[in-house]
């Protein structure tokens, strides 16, 4: 080991403390936590999970949450293809003008939009539905979805698609079969990207639903204050909450790098 | 070269759409608040522009603005160095980089308010992990609840501890990108690590430290979530940033006019900030 490695090992190190102690605080009982300070959890329990996988409205909440994430991954990938093609390949009247007004959306804060979304997903029937959630998240996921594809798309030389055409392919033949092909890497890393901030975002996610939509991050804090202050049950939640990220960066690792990087560097 | 194809148009039509229709529809009915006094019952009566000078010149207001922008200056002043730092020291290549990447990544795919509940959880003066720490083993008394130092404190450590590691990903991208010619020629040369760092890492980095810092900056300017869950805005109205504070007037005292103007403004503000913070760092490109 060399003394240059100590600077992110350290922060590694603090990194994974807070995340420790959740998770030592989910198996923890309640008497145990408000008793006094342990280190490490003295009668292992497993309550704290029990009650999360017995009681319908957590593990709904669970459901709930991938159901729209995974929604909004498809539709923001599926319409972001083409316009991501069409940015990086033609010219257009008002393209750049188009490009800058998507990435505007990126910049506006969820606090600002929370009351006219939920009377607009009110008006047209969408309230407390997967879909409303799924398509207020496109909101920033598709003009991220763009950008990031548009860099990866940069990357691709334009011979690919002439010979292609001089070949016979048609264009959503050649667009399905050879450019999505060679491009993956840019739509893995943009399908991370959509999830990682529609599972994440929860202004949003609560405004819009009620019961049959809620996602589990927002029952978290709705049984936090309604029974008391069950910090182990809150811990265990949190930790749950922790697996399906932790999930998805373990398939992305190798193009995590480049990801980050938007395909531009 | 791109070819001049108004088709184009077809290609981006279901994004325009979707996109228009959140960010067009909610807009306008800010808009619309933002001009109008209601009394509830669905009654509304033209205000003109009274909100918003209502707004720009209240007290409140400027407080909340300096908070957040004191917030956002130190969170980029301290993530963007530390990450340049850490992307610098991480190993180029082996076993170890993906484990790195990985567990670097992991704060940024929790959700927000399970980041504000478990920086909660660690805090707690008594039973919290770093709670207890200071309290009891360093004897310095710690309570985000009571002390405004503190609790600034703290928000500015977690949002360190949630976002850094966006910095460290993008500068490590932009590094692994640069071909051993660039370092062994600068051996030949006998050139300094500062210089290594200025005339060659430095450079590769820019374009994606720009994404880095843009990207920091809207979030950060935006933060509702975390410092929501963690403080409450308080104690008193000490960590009450900009997002907390609209949603405050907007849902708690239901004053829409003023929370719409409110919006108008801040929106515009993150807008005229990205842009000017997008002019200054590509500058040099055009020459």
């Amino acid at each position: 080991m060399q003394k240059r490695h100590i600077l992110p090992i350290v922060y590694i190190l603090f990194l994974m403390l807070p995340i420790y102690w959740l998770i030592a605080m989910s198996f923890k009982t309640t008497g145990e936590i408000l008793s006094g300070f342990s280190l490490f959890p003295q009668e292992l329990t497993l309550d704290n999970y029990r009650v999360i996988f017995t009681d319908p409205t957590w593990y709904w909440g669970y459901f709930n949450s991938i159901a729209y994430v995974t929604i909004n991954t498809v539709i923001s990938i599926t319409v972001a293809l083409p316009a991501a093609y069409a940015f990086s390949r033609y010219r257009f009247l008002g393209d750049k003008q188009l490009f800058f007004w998507l990435l505007t959306n990126r910049m506006a804060p969820a606090a600002v939009f929370a009351l006219p979304f939920f009377q607009l997903y009110s008006a047209v029937g969408l309230f407390d539905t997967y879909l409303a959630v799924a398509l207020a998240h496109c909101l920033f996921n598709i003009p991220l979805s763009v950008w990031i594809l548009e860099g990866f798309m940069g990357g691709v030389p334009k011979e690919l698609d002439e010979t292609a055409f001089v070949d016979g392919y048609s264009f959503p033949r050649f667009f399905a079969t050879i450019f999505i092909p060679a491009i993956k890497s840019g739509v893995g890393v943009a399908a991370f990207f959509c999830f990682m901030f529609s599972w994440v975002e929860l202004l949003l996610a609560k405004t819009l639903t009620a019961v049959a939509a809620k996602p589990i991050a927002a029952t978290m804090t709705k049984t936090a204050s309604s029974a008391g202050y069950e910090l182990g049950l809150l811990a265990a939640a949190g930790t749950l909450t922790i697996i399906p990220g932790a999930i998805v960066i373990y398939f992305v690792r190798n193009y995590i790098a480049k990801g980050f990087a938007m395909g531009r560097v | 070269m791109k070819t001049q194809n108004n088709k184009g148009w077809f290609f981006v039509l279901p994004v325009l759409l979707l996109v228009a229709f959140n960010a067009l529809i909610p807009m306008m009915t800010v808009v619309n608040y933002s001009v109008q006094e209601t009394f509830g019952n669905n009654l509304f009566f033209w205000q003109g522009l009274d909100w918003f000078e209502q707004i720009l010149r209240s007290e409140r207001f400027h407080a909340a603005l300096g908070r957040q922008f004191l917030f956002t200056g130190s969170i980029l002043a301290i993530e963007v160095p530390l990450g340049i730092a850490i992307a610098l020291a991480m190993p180029r290549s082996g076993f170890w980089v993906p484990v790195c990447l990985v567990t670097m990544a992991l704060p940024m795919l929790i959700p927000w308010n399970v980041v504000g509940a478990m920086w909660n959880i660690f805090t707690l003066p008594d039973i919290g992990l770093l709670g207890y720490f200071l309290n009891h083993v360093l004897q310095i008394p710690y309570d985000m609840t009571q002390n405004p130092v503190a609790a600034w404190a703290t928000i500015i450590v977690m949002d360190v501890w949630h976002w850094t590691s966006l910095v460290v990903l993008l500068a490590y991208a932009g590094l692994v990108s640069i071909p051993d010619a660039y370092y062994q020629a600068a051996k030949i040369d006998g050139a300094s690590n500062w210089a290594v760092f200025r005339f060659i890492q430095l450079p590769k980095m820019k374009n994606v430290l720009t994404i880095a810092i843009l990207l920091r900056f809207m979030d950060s300017f935006n933060i509702y979530t975390e410092p929501f869950v963690l403080t409450g805005g308080g104690p008193g109205n000490s960590t009450t940033l900009l997002s907390i504070d609209l949603v405050k007037i907007a849902l708690g005292q239901f004053d829409l006019g003023p929370a719409a103007a409110m919006s108008l403004i801040y929106f515009a503000i993150t807008l005229l900030v990205s842009w000017l913070f997008y002019t200054l760092m590509t500058k040099d490109d055009a020459n």
